[in-house]
C-alpha cells in the first residue's frame, strides 16, 4: 500500500491556475495562497510570524499614517502595474508629509478566476518596489469576490512613516510671495495608461512615471530650504492639486505655461486627444510650494536628485480673494486653470 | 511640438495684435462672430481676447455640436440604452448634456444603460463585431466634419452585412445654421446683434470647401474668413476681417489655405451624399426648428439606421426658462449676461448644453475666463 505523504499539498500552480473561491474561504487553500504567493514575495520578519497583527517597535515622536485604494484599469502598463503602483501611492502620501515611510499593509480583493501568474506577477512586483523603498509589508489580508464582483485584483496598501522633529507641511501653509515647483514632466502616466487603454489603438512609447518620492523628498528638506507645502499630482494632475491648496491656503496662483515640462510624445497624444496636460495623472511627481527667497536652492536639491532632473519652477503664489489658480499662456494671454470638471480619464490609478 | 508650437508663438501674437490694433480704427466697433465651437476654445484657453484692442468684440456662435443638440434626441439615445437594452456607443463630450426627467447618459449608465464612450465610429463598428449578440448603436453628432467617418462605419456595416449595429444620425449642417443666424430679427431686422463678419469654420470648410459662405458674403453683405483653430489663425482672421470691413469688402477669404480649398473634398461630398439625405426639418437647441439643416440615412441603408430600427419618438423638450443657452448660441446674450451662469448652472452641474462642452461658450468662459468679471487685469 502507498504510504500517504503527511502534511503534503501540491504545490500552487501559479503557471496554469487561477483563483477560486477557497482561496478567500480561510482553510486550506487560502493558507496555501498566502504561504506560496504572499509570504514567499514580502518576506520579511513581522509576516512571517503569521501573526493576527504586526508587533512594531514604538517609535518617539510623531506618526502619519496614510492609506490608499488602487483599481486601475488596465492592470499592466508601460513602466509599471497595479503592484508597484499601489507601493509607490501610498509611499508617497506619506512622504508629502515630510514623513520617512516605515512600514506597509496591503489588502487585496481578488476576482474568482484570476490567474495566479497575473497575480504572482502583481505580487512580485510589489514586493520589489517595497525592497528598493527600504520599506517591508508586514500585514496584509486577502478576500475573494465572485466572478463579475470585480475587476481581477483591487489592492489597499497602507503606509506608516515617523515625522522628523521640525518638519511641519501642509495644503493650508501656501502664502504669498511663495514660489511653486513641480519635480519633473507632467500627465505621464495618465496618458501611458490612456495609449494602453483597448479602445485607443495606437502604439506610443509613453511610459509612466511611477516612482517612490521619498527619497527626493529627503533630499529636498536636506537642503534646507523652507518648504511650505508638499503634494503628489495624482488624479486631476497639477491642476487639480494646485486648486486644492489655493482653497485650502485662500490665496491665488500664477502659473506661467512656458515653464510647465511636459514631454513631446505627452503633449502630442494630449493634443490629439483633447486633453490638457495639466489635469493628467502623475505617479512619480510632486509640486512644491517654497518660500520665494528659497526656490532656487529646493529647485538645485530636486534636480540634483535622479528623480527630479526635469524640476522646474512653474508659477508663484499671490493674493486673491476669489482663490483662482490663474496662467499667462505662451501666447500672451491670460486664463484660468479650474477645477477638473468631471473626469478626463477613467481609471487610472 | 512641430507644427503646432509654430501656431501658438507667443511673439507672432504680439506682433499680430500690435497690426490689429494699428488697423482697427478708433470711434468704431468691430463685432466677428467666430462659429465653431473649436474657435471658441481657441480664443478662451489662449487668451486670444486679451491680445485684442477693447473695440474688437468676438461673438460666440453656436458651432459646437454637443450645444446645439437638442434635449429630446439626447432622450432618443438615453430611451435607447435603458428602454431597448442596446449599447450605445458615444463621443465623451455628449454623456454631461443634461436631458429630461433630471437624466443624462451619465446618469442612464449608472441606472444600468450599457453606454460605452468610444474615440471613433470605428471603435463603435468593431464592438458590433465582437459582440453579435448585442445590438450595437453609435450616436452619431456633428457637424461635416464627422459625417464622412460616420458614412464609412454605415457602409462598412452594409458590406458586412452587419446586422447588429446601427446609427442614431444627429448630423447637422454649417450653412443652414449661419443663413439661420443671419436672418434671425435680432440680426436683420432689429440690429440687437451687430455683426460685422464671420470666421468660418476650420475643420468643417475642410470637408465642404470654402464656396458655400459665398452666398453669405454675396447676399448678406458679410465678410467670412476661414481660418484654423490655431490661436495665431483666430488673430491672423481677426486682421483679415477688421481689413474687409474697413475697405467695405465683403468676401470670402481663406486664411486656412493649408487644408481648405473652394471645393473642399469632393470625395468625401460624393460619399455622405451616397448614404445621407437632408432631413426636412431638424431642431437645434437655442435656433428651434431650422429647415434643411441636418441629415437621415437614405432608404437603402435603412437597416443601419437606428431610427427606423427601433420604436423610437421624437419629442420637442423646452429648456429651464431662464437658461439663456438660446440666446448665446445666436449672439444675442453673453455667457455672464444669464442668471443662472455660475451658480446654479456650472461645469458640474450643467443647466444649460452651453456648460457641458469645453467648446460651449458658457464652459469656456467658465473654465478659463470668469476672472474677467471678478478681479482687476
Amino acid at each position: 500500500m502507498k504510504e500517504v505523504k503527511r502534511g503534503y499539498v501540491r504545490p500552487l500552480d501559479v503557471k496554469r491556475g487561477c483563483v477560486d473561491m477557497s482561496h478567500g474561504s480561510g482553510g486550506r487553500a487560502m493558507a496555501q495562497l498566502i504561504a506560496e504567493l504572499f509570504a514567499e514575495a514580502f518576506a520579511n520578519d513581522y509576516l512571517g510570524r503569521g501573526d493576527d497583527g504586526a508587533v512594531l517597535p514604538a517609535a518617539a515622536g510623531r506618526l502619519v499614517l496614510s492609506t490608499d485604494c488602487h483599481v486601475v484599469s488596465p492592470l499592466f502598463f508601460p513602466g509599471g502595474d497595479i503592484g508597484c503602483l499601489s507601493v509607490h501611492g501610498t509611499l508617497n502620501d506619506v512622504a508629502m508629509m515630510g514623513a520617512t515611510p516605515l512600514y506597509l499593509t496591503a489588502g487585496f480583493i481578488l476576482e474568482e478566476g484570476f490567474p495566479f501568474a497575473d497575480l504572482k506577477r502583481i505580487v512580485d512586483s510589489m514586493a520589489k518596489a517595497a525592497r528598493e523603498a527600504g520599506v517591508p509589508v508586514v500585514a496584509g489580508d486577502t478576500k475573494v469576490v465572485e466572478r463579475g464582483h470585480g475587476d481581477g485584483v483591487f489592492i489597499t496598501t497602507t503606509g506608516l512613516g515617523f515625522l522628523p522633529e521640525g518638519v511641519n507641511l501642509s495644503g493650508n501653509r501656501a502664502r504669498p510671495g511663495d514660489r511653486i515647483l513641480v519635480s519633473g514632466t507632467l500627465g505621464d502616466h495618465g496618458m501611458a495608461i490612456m495609449a494602453k487603454r483597448e479602445s485607443l489603438g495606437f502604439s506610443s512609447p509613453i511610459i509612466s512615471d511611477t516612482a517612490a518620492l521619498h527619497g527626493l523628498v529627503a533630499e529636498l528638506l536636506a537642503s534646507g530650504a523652507d518648504i511650505h507645502v508638499l503634494r503628489d499630482p495624482t488624479r486631476g494632475g497639477v491642476a487639480t492639486t494646485l486648486n486644492e491648496i489655493a482653497q485650502q491656503s485662500a490665496v491665488g496662483m500664477m502659473l506661467q505655461e512656458p515653464a510647465l515640462p511636459i514631454n513631446t510624445e505627452v503633449a502630442a497624444a494630449c493634443e490629439l486627444l483633447g486633453l490638457d496636460p495639466l489635469y493628467v495623472a502623475n505617479e512619480g511627481k510632486l509640486v512644491a510650494i517654497v518660500a520665494g527667497g528659497d526656490a532656487e536652492r529646493a529647485l538645485a536639491a530636486l534636480r540634483a536628485h535622479p528623480l527630479g532632473g526635469r524640476a522646474a519652477i512653474i508659477g508663484a503664489v499671490h493674493e486673491d480673494t476669489h482663490h483662482f489658480v490663474q496662467m499667462t499662456t505662451g501666447f500672451g494671454g491670460r486664463r484660468i486653470v479650474d477645477w477638473l470638471t468631471g473626469e478626463q480619464l477613467p481609471r487610472i490609478c | 511640438m512641430k507644427y503646432v508650437d509654430e501656431f501658438r508663438d507667443g511673439e507672432l501674437a504680439r506682433g499680430l495684435a500690435a497690426a490689429v490694433t494699428r488697423a482697427a480704427e478708433r470711434g468704431r466697433d468691430y463685432n466677428f462672430m467666430e462659429f465653431c465651437g473649436g474657435h471658441t476654445h481657441a480664443i478662451s484657453r489662449y487668451g486670444v481676447a486679451d491680445l485684442l484692442p477693447t473695440h474688437v468684440h468676438m461673438i460666440h456662435g453656436p458651432g459646437c455640436p454637443v450645444c446645439v443638440l437638442p434635449i429630446g434626441r439626447v432622450d432618443m439615445a438615453i430611451e435607447l440604452a435603458l428602454k431597448h437594452g442596446v449599447m450605445l456607443c458615444t463621443y465623451g463630450d455628449t454623456l454631461r448634456i443634461p436631458a429630461s426627467n433630471g437624466l443624462s447618459l451619465l446618469k442612464a449608465k449608472s441606472q444600468g444603460g450599457d453606454i460605452r464612450i468610444v474615440y471613433s465610429c470605428g471603435d463603435a463598428l468593431a464592438l458590433a463585431q465582437r459582440h453579435p449578440e448585442r445590438q450595437v448603436v453609435f450616436f452619431a453628432i456633428g457637424f461635416e466634419t464627422t459625417t464622412p467617418p460616420t458614412v464609412v462605419v454605415i457602409r462598412q456595416a452594409h458590406a458586412l452585412g452587419l446586422d447588429n449595429f446601427s446609427v442614431l444620425c444627429c448630423h447637422v449642417l454649417t450653412p443652414a445654421a449661419i443663413g439661420h443666424i443671419l436672418e434671425s430679427p435680432e440680426v436683420r431686422d432689429y440690429g440687437t446683434v451687430p455683426l460685422d463678419g464671420f470666421i468660418g469654420p476650420a475643420h468643417v470648410s475642410t470637408v465642404i470647401g470654402s464656396r458655400p459662405y459665398e452666398f453669405f458674403a454675396e447676399e448678406y453683405r458679410k465678410p467670412v474668413v476661414i481660418a484654423g483653430f490655431e490661436p495665431l489663425d483666430v488673430m491672423q482672421a481677426i486682421l483679415m476681417l477688421v481689413k474687409q470691413v474697413n475697405e467695405g469688402r465683403a468676401e470670402v477669404e481663406n486664411e486656412f489655405s493649408r487644408a481648405v480649398t473652394r471645393e473642399g473634398n469632393v470625395k468625401a461630398q460624393n460619399l455622405v451624399a451616397e448614404v445621407f439625405e437632408l432631413r426636412r426639418e431638424f431642431e437645434w437647441r437655442g435656433l428651434g426648428i431650422v429647415p434643411y439643416s441636418a441629415l437621415r440615412i437614405r432608404g437603402h441603408y435603412a437597416r443601419h439606421d437606428a431610427e427606423r430600427r427601433f420604436p423610437l419618438a421624437y419629442r420637442q423638450v423646452a429648456d429651464n426658462k431662464a437658461c439663456e443657452c438660446g440666446a448665446i448660441l445666436r449672439g444675442v446674450k453673453s455667457p455672464w449676461q444669464c442668471k443662472l451662469f455660475g451658480t446654479a448652472c456650472s461645469p458640474e452641474s450643467p443647466m444649460g448644453s452651453c456648460m457641458v462642452s469645453s467648446e460651449g461658450a458658457c464652459a469656456a468662459h467658465y473654465t478659463y475666463g470668469r476672472f474677467k468679471e471678478l478681479t482687476p487685469a
